[in-house]
């Protein structure tokens, strides 16, 4: 079985400047959704109390919120937790006791609703949240550096730079679905987003393994017909990867429960658009900065491959 | 022709059958079970195995097998809940000469542990348990470190008669000194570089002297306090009684705890944060108590209380601390039936005692707790109050009362009792805490997350049957898409996880939910790897190659892309690892090592059934591909 049987290579650099702008589009878009809507961290990042409690049946968020605020805790945020007879409560920082805050709270709803029981605590400390976020920043930072050096050193400055860009665009989509659907940003999101990230530039990578290949192949062709080719003949391989990784995200996504929820979230969005990107955003830039076959073919070594 | 030299084939044979033998105690798992061995290397005695057995049919309490190991008793059960009851039975039916602990013993049988296959060892979202982090008061350390080089330097100046009018230890760490004349203050100077290499010493004024820490110095305390917390810490929890507890640095100053399966999270906390010690003074009949009462404490001495708030006078000296002290336990005393603690000193301790008891018969010698808490500080309404830097302000605050303060009546040595400890449970931690050793410097807990053992069980299920249909469906589709291609793609593909999943069993990585998405995902990207063999197979066919000859070129022409893909991927990985701290290390553990098992079975282990399979066919007229 094949489904792709392409004889002539498609056009893709034809319509460079439409996918471009298109990606630049929505990248504000996303960028937008970042600076209005924000992105909704969680206890990791800024700190406070999360409390897991299972009750005997559904129930509604909106009842226990009115219970716990009738009780001084008015700063609760409730909300249904995977099924409706779970829910999840979160409470800023404050200087009780976390311990002693999900006793007190467990007492509380125990007496009013018979049956419910605490199945996790968490408590992060305001610096300890902090810390994280920088941290964050920080990975994202040294995981973009490491892969420019990476990429310079294998391939050339033009091709790292088509890759980091393509990569930010990225990332920065898969934190604007977050932003704009408000999803719980956590340190497992996180951890999918840098996993995206090294996916991106993984895809980009194949492709860009043909460019150097064709380069060096084909004697004739513009830069433009040599990217055209690369990016035909990896296309096949380009959607069977992505159908085959999606298809475990979509399962985890599906069947892992809502631990697992913004991971594979995070990590759906980010095949679409890392696949998309890796395509038609890192190649364009790298034919605009201007690649020629002397950057990648020595003009000895092609001289002496001439049979 | 597309033929591996036999000693290849049966390299990676042997490769994949170490990773079966080293998955498969997975699929045993673990039991919970209760470790009985006998106090100070003691062996439990021979009827106990029998008794133990008798104890627990009798509570109804169903266990799966009780043995004799090399260090006494090990009973193992079904269920984590039967385990803590049966332990707390035990634990009490036995007393306090024998030493019960919590243990998750492999279920695995003799022959794979015997070959050291263990299971992989589940992070708290699976297994359920608290988890601390704890971050450990280096002002508090650095200020102790200070108050003891200042009483050394006082009696150092005091040896070479050096007069100094004052030795004050200020509020900001620094020790300002005061002499009456010139002389004195440049003799105290050249003493102070000579003998205290950790501080530094500047004149500040005619005849005044101002010594700091050294940054050297400096590091090296907070060093010192953070081993020395993190050795007390694992020593307080193997007194817990945890099955495989964590206990580890994070950073320069902050330790990470974890307890699975505890279920007393506010003892574990107790105990956890507890800075106590003991010192020893003696006490001073001499003088007027009540004068000491009205504001004239004579020098040299201080007032103390004990728990019922009654002053005494004790001598400022610590003869010995709790440093000194190498054992302690609870006993009753055999007259009064009240619970009592037995110490033991080691040699330092034990020489000061036997020459201070000697010299002082029929004196009173006192025993004081001393424990340091650290807490926000708060305005009238519990609001907690910030600092000029915005931080909020924490006070460490020194708790010392008197336990007891018993007349000497003979010289004593090596080991003693106190008494008028009141309950036996206090009786008990103070046993606890003083065995296990002070804490060089407060600690707080700045992040905690407590998982129940029920949710644990829930993530575990969720991860594994998300990573098996997701698997499933992607070797369906490689069968059909790549038709016998494909089902080698999917067969190396599972030992890919079976690897995996020994690598990290070997090298006693923690899982966690993330750990196991870290595994889905690199199902997925492994898979990328035989995606891009087999296209350029089929590619190298359609420029009418050889079918042999399409084989060989498609894997050697995939191989640099694969290597380059791989590698920024790892990048990702090391990086996530670097930064990253509990589950997201553990993604980052996973991811790093997939990385490397994917590139082993996509590679390898598919060419070596690709050659297997069509490489002795001379006359190979297609591929089914």
């Amino acid at each position: 079985m094949e489904f792709f049987r392409i004889q002539r290579d498609l056009p893709f650099m034809r319509y460079a400047r439409t996918t471009v702008f298109l990606s630049a589009l929505l990248f504000m878009a996303a960028v937008a959704a970042l600076v209005v809507r924000g992105l909704n961290l969680n206890v990791d990042f800024t700190g406070g109390t999360v409390i897991e409690v299972q009750f005997p049946v559904a129930t509604k968020p909106s009842a226990i919120r009115a219970l716990l605020a009738r009780h001084h805790y008015r700063h609760a945020r409730v909300e249904n937790y995977g099924t409706a007879s779970k829910v999840l409560i979160r409470l800023p920082t404050t200087g009780a006791n976390s311990k002693v805050l999900a006793v007190r709270i467990e007492r509380l709803l125990t007496v009013k609703r018979p049956g419910a029981t605490v199945r996790s605590v968490e408590y992060v400390g305001p610096e300890v949240g902090s810390e994280l976020a920088d941290q964050g920043g920080l990975a994202l930072l040294f995981v973009a550096l490491g892969i420019t050096a990476y990429l310079t050193l294998r391939f050339e400055w033009r091709f790292a730079v088509g890759a980091i860009i393509a990569t930010i665009h990225d990332v920065v989509i898969v934190l604007g679905v977050f932003a704009l659907f408000h999803v719980s940003f956590s340190l497992t999101v996180l951890a999918a987003v840098l996993a995206v990230l090294g996916y991106s530039v993984n895809d980009t990578v194949v492709v860009f393994d043909r460019i150097r290949e064709n380069f060096r192949r084909m004697r004739t062709g513009t830069t433009a017909e040599i990217i055209d080719s690369a990016i035909t003949r990896t296309l096949s391989r380009t959607i069977m990867t992505h159908i085959l990784t999606q298809i475990m995200v979509l399962s985890m996504l599906f069947l892992g429960g809502p631990v697992l929820f913004g991971f594979a979230l995070a990590m759906t969005v980010g095949i679409v658009v890392g696949t998309y990107g890796s395509v038609l955003v890192a190649s364009p830039i790298v034919m605009w900065l201007g690649l020629k076959r002397d950057d990648l073919v020595p003009r000895k070594a092609a001289s002496a491959d001439r049979p | 022709m597309n033929q591996y030299p036999w000693w290849k084939n049966a390299l990676i044979g042997l490769v994949i059958v170490l990773g079966l033998i080293y998955a498969l105690p997975n699929v045993y798992g673990d039991n919970p079970a209760v470790e009985i061995s006998g106090s100070h290397g003691a062996t439990v005695g021979a009827g106990t195995l029998a008794r133990v057995k008798g104890w627990l049919t009798h509570a109804h309490l169903p266990y799966l097998r009780a043995t004799r190991t090399a260090k006494g008793i090990q009973v193992r059960f079904a269920r984590a809940g039967v385990q803590l009851r049966a332990r707390d039975l035990i634990a009490q039916k036995l007393g306090s000469h024998d030493h019960t602990a919590l243990a998750l013993a492999p279920a695995a049988p003799g022959w794979l542990r015997a070959l050291g296959a263990r299971p992989m060892y589940l992070g708290l979202d699976l297994r359920g348990g608290v988890h601390f982090l704890l971050k450990v008061d280096m002002h508090a350390a650095l200020h102790k470190a200070l108050v003891e080089d200042t009483r050394a330097l006082r009696r150092a100046l005091r040896h070479a008669h050096i007069r100094y009018r004052e030795a004050r230890l200020g509020k900001t760490g620094a020790l300002t000194l005061r002499f009456r004349n010139k002389t004195q203050t440049r003799l105290a100077k050249r003493l102070i570089a000579q003998r205290f290499q950790d501080l530094g010493v500047a004149s500040t004024g005619a005849n005044q002297l101002r010594a700091t820490l050294t940054r050297v110095a400096i590091l090296a305390k907070r060093r010192y306090a953070l081993s020395q917390n993190l050795t007390a810490l694992r020593r307080r929890v193997n007194e817990l009684g945890v099955a495989a507890p964590v206990i580890q640095q994070e950073g320069d100053s902050r330790i990470v705890v974890e307890l699975p399966g505890v279920e007393d999270i506010a003892r574990a906390k107790e105990i956890l944060g507890r800075t106590a010690t003991l010192e020893i003074h003696m006490v001073d009949d001499k003088d007027s108590l009540a004068r000491a009462l009205a504001g004239d404490v004579p020098p040299g001495t201080r007032l103390y209380y004990n728990r019922h708030d009654q002053p005494i006078l004790l001598y400022r000296r610590v003869l010995y601390s709790g440093d000194d002290i190498t054992n302690a336990s609870t006993g009753v005393d055999s007259q009064d039936g009240q619970p009592v603690v037995n110490i033991t000193l080691n040699g330092r301790g034990a020489a000061i005692n036997a020459r201070v008891t000697r010299h002082n018969v029929g004196k009173r010698m006192a025993v004081v707790y001393v424990e340091i808490r650290s807490h926000l500080k708060r305005t009238s309404n519990g609001v907690p109050m910030r600092g000029p830097d915005g931080r909020r302000i924490r006070i460490t605050q020194k708790i010392e009362h008197v336990i007891t303060a018993p007349v000497i009546r003979e010289a004593l040595g090596g080991s003693f009792q106190i008494t008028g400890i009141g309950s036996i449970r206090q009786a008990r931690n103070l046993a606890l805490l003083l065995r296990a050793g002070a804490l060089a410097a407060p600690v707080s807990i700045i992040a905690e997350r407590t998982v129940g053992p029920s949710l644990g069980a829930a993530n575990i299920a969720r991860g594994f049957y998300a990573t098996l249909i997701g698997f499933a469906a992607i070797a369906l589709f490689m069968a059909v898409y790549y038709r016998v291609f494909g089902l080698m793609a999917a067969t190396a593909l599972a030992i890919n996880v079976v690897l995996l999943v020994a690598v990290l069993s070997v090298l006693q990585a923690t899982l966690t939910l993330p750990g196991i998405a870290g595994i889905a995902l690199t199902v997925g990207m492994a898979i990328d790897a035989n995606v891009l063999i087999f296209e350029r197979i089929r590619e190298e066919l359609r420029n009418k190659n050889t079918p042999q000859a399409a084989i060989a070129t498609g894997f050697d022409k995939a191989l640099g892309t694969i290597v380059d893909s791989n590698m920024t991927t790892l990048i990702a990985g090391l990086a996530l690892f670097w930064l990253g701290s509990g589950s997201v290390r553990g993604f980052a553990v996973t991811l790093c090592l997939g990385i490397l098992t994917s590139l082993f079975s996509a590679i390898l282990v598919t060419r070596a059934f690709v050659n297997a399979y069509y490489g002795r066919r001379r006359r190979l007229a297609r591929l089914a591909i």
